[in-house]
């Protein structure tokens, strides 16, 4: 609450980004208290590294000031204060947090906590709702991350990849051996977060996790080591066009497990038809839907990424180009 | 194959949009792109027959049953509705290639075409669920592709009102979540027909109250109900030509289907008209809407601007039908959701041609079109008197039946008023046909051809509907008829 106040009020973006961040770390903590590990888990990667890299990187493309604006929002205001007094209005009439009795845990809640171990046999009750009794909700998320993958590269489409020349290097070498100790400890720090994260992509029957936060703890890793080490050489390696396919390729692998289990002759997502066994069948199909997502969220983050880098990287070498001209035009 | 029906709507266009991505070549994956809308098209045909044969289809996914698993549940209503958004994708997207060409740069054109399917499969996803978690996620996926599409636009404003959009959609898209998650906790269930029986007995509590005030006001700004529309004129006029044309015929009347899907089927009719004033509340804002609207588009310089205002009228007049709250009152709604969404395609095309010959849609430009571009001029008259109500066109059978629900519930003003914001809406298409009819070509202007067939067909194919709706209504109205008295419990 506090943090929120503060980020409204203040005017420097850099200082906004980092309160944000620790914003997104301490709803995390919060998620975790109400026993909502899967979700701190997004969070945590998500509110408070993610964003807070992608701010940053707009950051460095507009300014760092915000604008001071002069006129009063006396309307806003008001709607918000209706709003928040109706939030605590309808508060008033609900169950007690926790009591056992509140109709959120007698409906469709037992069932899922007694039997999804018989019906699906996943451990991770969480992941037994989201995979499999709403399967389908879960296909809609990855679809809406896709389209916000392809939403913004439509805004920001890539520049021609241009040649470098040899000043580019030598700002890059004095870049790189400024942050000597970043770099080291990253790199040995790198491997580890890759791996964790097909640690939690995989275990995600067991403990909590999944395709969405592996797949952002993926791209973290990545991204880290592409402001280490430069927008070019991580392209090397995950080549941009490559990484829009992928994203398409895991919505597509996806939903095609749906297509299978019809073909099947069951109904859309439906894994029990995909072994001889339900339990294998729902297994066999959660592993490749939670694969699906990972693919689709961290190449869809990696590729909002590249972006914006390249278009910071863009707009910074025609201001040097720029600079260059006034400077020459000068003498 | 037949018992596959609602799902296959909703998951050949998402399966499409990331399968554009692999053809990559601007006309293949416009085809490809067509042939979908088209598939899509013939199978909510399919589904519109069975549902009037057989009643209420329902479709479990993942082979849970309800409360428990996510259902499709598709009934007269929103069969009509899969109808009408499918059509009108298919038909606007036969234009496309030939628009997109000249309004957008090569490589956005696969991007176009796989938002363009997102968008159609958010909403086919947001009408064919009986799940109220499941409308949200369709109602993001429908949203973002559709912020992505106006931002798309070539002029730099699109960018402004596409944020603007998203500003507002956001806000409403939280406030429907907030509903929902209240909802949740409430009754502890997702599914819709679930929640309705299982809130007859918390209706009294002020959660639920609040729930279904977050509910309403969320569901007002997506539907640009006067005076939460100021996202949409900028964004309809800022757009890409087809993206107008598309947008403009179906997005609002999801919104809409969702207003009386929660009112009628979620809450109930006792519980939604009796709690809150809402039907006095919606009824004013209604018909506020339709005198603020269309006043505004009088004004206008641009053509898309004036369009945008009256099609936020035209919504003043479906809120009016559906707050008069009797079954004419909702069906007249839905006849104008169908026609509405014939006019506006239809006017919006004919301005796509326009602005693929002439580059611009200000009013100023329009002088000496007439003769000019005969063929696009003639069907923007003929889309603009069924704006109107001129009989003859769809616009006169909905505002007729809303008339009648009007005057057979007592209400004379509202009749009267509706007469007089159609009125207003001579004015405004007058002001196209005096500067297109009777004004001299612009110098330099003389050697404007008339636009394309890729052009003409889709335009004409709409107009003919439109004249065909106005006399031969068994479609229109006998699906619209039978939807809303299912909503009202009634057996025909």
């Amino acid at each position: 609450m506090v943090i929120a106040i503060a980020i409204v009020r203040t005017r420097n973006l850099l200082a906004v980004v980092m309160l944000s961040g620790i914003y997104g770390l301490l709803s995390a903590c919060f998620f975790v208290v109400v026993d909502a590990v899967d979700v701190a888990f997004t969070e945590a990667s998500v509110g408070a590294g993610i964003s807070g890299l992608l701010m940053l990187a707009a950051i460095t493309i507009t300014g760092r000031k915000e604008a001071p604006k002069r006129h009063k929002p006396f309307l806003a205001l008001f709607v918000v204060l209706v709003t928040g007094g109706m939030l605590i209005y309808g508060t008033m009439d609900m169950p007690y947090f926790g009591a056992a009795d509140a109709p959120v845990h007698q409906h469709v809640a037992p069932r899922y906590i007694n039997e999804s171990m018989q019906e699906v046999g996943v451990p991770n009750i969480v992941t037994a709702v989201l995979g499999s009794y709403r399967a389908f909700d879960t296909l809609g998320e990855v679809a809406v991350i896709f389209t916000a993958g392809i939403g913004v590269l439509s805004l920001l489409t890539l520049p021609r990849r241009r040649k470098k020349t040899s000043s580019d290097e030598a700002t890059e070498e004095q870049m790189h051996e400024r942050h000597m100790v970043v770099r080291i400890v990253s790199k040995a720090l790198i491997p580890f977060i890759l791996l964790f994260a097909l640690y939690v992509q995989f275990h995600g029957d067991f403990g909590p996790g999944g395709g969405f936060q592996a797949g952002v703890i993926f791209a973290a890793g990545i991204i880290l080591y592409t402001m280490l080490f430069g927008l070019d050489t991580a392209q090397k390696v995950f080549n941009p066009s490559i990484i829009q396919l992928l994203a398409a390729v895991g919505l597509l692998l996806y939903a095609s497990v749906g297509v299978v289990s019809m073909i099947n002759g069951a109904n859309f997502l439906d894994y029990n038809v995909l072994a001889d066994d339900p339990i294998d069948g729902q297994h066999i199909g959660i592993l490749i839907i939670e694969l699906g997502v990972g693919i689709t969220v961290a190449s869809v983050m990696l590729s909002i990424f590249f972006n914006f880098d390249a278009r910071r990287q863009a707009i910074q070498n025609s201001n040097k180009q720029k600079g260059e001209q006034d400077v020459s035009r000068t003498l | 194959m037949l018992a596959h029906l609602p799902i296959l709507q909703v998951v050949v266009p998402l399966m499409a949009a990331p399968l554009c991505w692999f053809l990559n070549r601007s006309k293949l994956v416009w085809i490809f792109a067509l042939l979908v809308c088209a598939a899509t098209c013939t199978n909510s045909t399919l589904l519109l027959i069975e549902v009037m044969k057989s009643g209420t289809i329902t479709y479990e996914l993942g082979g849970w049953e309800a409360p428990w698993g996510i259902e499709l549940r598709i009934d007269k209503l929103n069969a009509f509705l899969l109808l009408i958004i499918s059509t009108i994708a298919t038909v606007v997207m036969f234009a496309a290639n030939t628009s997109i060409q000249k309004e957008l740069s090569e490589d956005r054109h696969t991007l176009f075409y796989s938002l363009y399917l997102l968008s159609l499969t958010g909403m086919y996803g947001i009408v064919a669920t009986g799940d109220a978690f499941n409308v949200f996620v369709f109602l993001e996926i429908s949203s973002l592709s559709a912020y992505a599409l106006i931002a798309l636009g070539n002029d730099r404003r699109a960018l402004w009102a596409a944020f603007q959009y998203l500003i507002m959609g956001t806000i409403g898209a939280t406030f429907i979540l907030i509903g929902i998650g209240m909802l949740y906790q409430m009754t502890g269930t997702l599914n819709m027909s679930d929640l309705a029986i299982r809130l007859v007995d918390v209706g009294h509590t002020r959660t639920v109250f609040v729930a279904f005030a977050f509910l309403i006001v969320g569901l007002c700004l997506k539907l640009a109900l006067f005076p939460l529309h100021l996202w949409l004129p900028n964004a309809y006029a800022y757009a890409p030509s087809i993206v107008t044309a598309f947008l403009a015929a179906t997005s609002t009347k999801v919104a809409v289907y969702l207003l009386i899907r929660f009112t009628f089927t979620v809450f109930g009719i006792s519980f939604s008209f009796t709690t809150l004033p809402l039907q006095s509340i919606l009824m004013v804002l209604g018909l506020v809407g339709v005198f603020v609207a269309s006043v505004t588009a009088i004004y206008q310089q641009n053509v898309k601007h004036i369009l945008a205002y009256s099609s936020i009228a035209q919504v003043g007049y479906m809120i009016i039908g559906y707050s008069i709250n009797t079954s004419t009152g909702v069906m007249a709604t839905l006849l104008h959701l169908f026609n509405h969404a014939l006019m506006k395609s239809a006017l919006f095309l004919a301005l796509g041609a326009i602005m693929y010959r002439i580059g611009s849609v200000q009013l100023s430009q329009f002088q000496g079109l007439g003769r000019q571009m005969p063929l696009t001029m003639s069907a923007i008259v003929i889309g603009g008197l069924s704006l109107i109500g001129v009989p003859l066109s769809v616009g006169f059978i909905s505002k007729w039946y809303l008339l009648i629900a009007s005057v057979e519930a007592g209400m004379w003003s509202v009749a009267v008023l509706i007469l007089l914001g159609s009125l207003l809406a001579i004015v405004y298409i007058w002001r196209i046909v005096e500067m297109a009819y009777f004004k001299p070509p612009l110098p330099g202007r003389e050697t404007v051809k008339e636009a394309p067939w890729t052009f003409l067909a889709p335009i004409w194919a709409l107009v003919i509907a439109n004249i065909y709706f106005g006399i031969d209504t068994r479609l229109s109205v006998q699906v619209a008829q039978a939807a809303s008295q299912s909503l009202f419990g009634i057996n025909p």
